[in-house]
């Protein structure tokens, strides 16, 4: 099977093709928005840290900036420093220079200001876009995708339905030989056991399980016991029993394949097939780290409805919440219901979901992209001082 | 024409159904159990998202749902009994 995407310089294909401005550190974001203002074809990402990170934060803030930088839905990059942060635009310019992009950078200390710094750097996005208007899409294997996989704002329909669902759509993406994430650690403790024992080696079902450990004892370390503290009453009532029931309706759209390799947050994947990615279960947040290892298109499954989207990716938002989606629709891309009325089988839903997945990688609008949802927020583990 | 779907079995290997709508304690309705279609009668009302058993088990017994343990029974559930906190917990806790 194929798309309808983008070659880029070091092999990869994208989706979209778009100039990205990126603020290296907080202090830039201002200008970083100004200067996307009004073109169309350019974003930039609200990014607030690039200062103030310790210990493995700070690699985690430069290599999910790099990543957005280097996402083959890029066409080429400008990053904007102010001068005195420690994540500089020169080494983000160098790190996202190596996929063989165009990359360039500015900093407002060094331009003058913001207004001179913006007024140059229209200049220099208005010349991309020029740059990118001139390629064109052409036919690309899927098995080229990296498809992200993320639920937020679930109810019973999720573990029931649309979980499933995606589930089936992840079989088949890895069945043509793509690479299909799966991620939210918090949502594995009490089931970790069962996703451990599904990884190729034992190293990498070893990772997933001190991945779960560091979780727990963070929360624990905050007073809160996630073991004791979940299923929530609120799940309990809605009929989930057990941490296993409730993990296993959330790890299931992942689909039914072996887990290949265990990634740190923000990281690329190295092999095709189902991958884990360590991320937290704040939506944006992992959203956010799935976009920054190369996904090309994420699918988003939710029952109370959400509008949750990226900068630089589409995410096709799918329900099996019929009241949700006709409250929603406006931030919803697919209603698949009709698998809890009995009038549609999850085969046929994950189907659906597998041919839209390919539409939108070919170039349909999602939901989220129509309304110019672009939310991003980088995962850390420790304060920022 | 398929008829309206009361509760949805998600893996051949599963014991237990979930129900889409609430059910009443006393009605009859069709799941599928281990491939085949099973005539199951309620022992207790089911609320929507809540589970009931397809077969008896006993005491002890692994309740599969998603085709995976999520539970072990405390005390003995007849087949169309509420299956939930009060009779089962999670597989990996000492009783």
């Amino acid at each position: 099977m194929i798309f309808q995407g983008y070659r880029r310089e070091d092999g990869t294909a994208g989706t979209r093709n778009l100039v990205l401005v990126i603020p290296s550190v907080g202090c830039s974001q201002g200008a970083a928005q100004a200067i996307a203002r009004g073109l169309k074809g350019a974003v930039y990402l609200p990014n607030i840290l690039g200062c103030g990170q310790i210990g493995e934060d700070r690699a985690i803030v430069k290599r999910t900036l790099a990543g957005f930088g280097i996402n083959p839905n890029v066409f080429s990059v400008l990053v904007v420093g102010n001068g005195c942060e420690e994540n500089t635009a020169p080494a983000l310019q160098k790190e996202i220079a190596r996929s063989g992009k165009r990359v360039e950078a500015l900093v407002i200390q060094e331009e003058g200001g913001t207004r001179r710094t913006v007024l140059k750097g229209r200049q220099i996005v208005k010349e991309m876009l020029g740059q990118s208007a001139r390629i064109v899409r052409e036919p690309i294997p899927l098995k080229e995708l990296v498809v992200g996989t993320e639920c937020g704002g679930s109810d019973f329909t999720s573990g029931l339905a649309s979980n499933p669902a995606v589930g089936i759509a992840s079989d088949m993406l890895i069945a043509e030989g793509a690479t299909v994430i799966l991620s939210e650690t918090p949502e594995l403790i009490g089931a970790e056991h069962l996703v451990a024992q599904r990884a190729r080696t034992a190293e990498t079902g070893r990772k997933i399980l001190n991945a779960v450990a560091w979780w727990e004892n963070r929360a624990l370390s905050s007073g809160q016991d996630i073991r004791k503290s979940n299923p929530a009453p609120g799940n309990i009532s809605g009929g989930i029993t057990t941490l296993e029931e409730k993990s296993l309706g959330c790890i299931y759209k992942g689909g039914t394949g072996c887990i290949e390799e265990f990634l740190p947050y923000a990281s690329r994947p190295s092999q095709k097939g189902l991958v884990y990615m360590d991320t937290p279960a704040h939506d944006i947040e992992q959203l956010t780290g799935m976009m920054a290892a190369g996904s090309q298109v994420a699918v988003f499954t939710t029952g109370r409805g959400t509008p949750c989207g990226s900068p630089i990716g589409p995410v096709i938002k799918v329900t099996a919440n019929r009241d949700t989606y006709r409250m929603m629709r406006d931030n919803i891309d697919m209603d698949v219901s009709r698998i809890l009325r009995g009038s549609e089988t999850v085969r046929s839903a994950g189907e659906r979901i597998l041919r839209e997945i390919i539409a939108v990688a070919s170039g349909k609008m999602t939901k989220a992209e129509s309304l110019g949802q672009r939310d991003f927020a980088i995962f850390t583990m420790h304060v920022n001082i | 024409m398929a008829g309206k779907r009361k509760a949805i079995v998600l893996h051949e290997k599963d014991n237990v159904a979930t129900a889409l709508e609430p059910l009443k304690e006393g009605s009859i309705l069709f799941a599928t159990f281990h491939g085949h279609p099973e005539r199951v009668r309620l022992a207790s009302n089911i609320p929507p998202g809540h589970k009931f058993a397809l077969e008896d088990l006993k005491q002890g017994a692994t309740v599969i749902k998603y085709g995976e343990p999520i539970g072990r029974t405390i005390s003995a559930v007849g087949r169309g009994e509420h299956v939930h906190i009060h009779n089962i917990v999670s597989p990996r806790r000492e009783t």
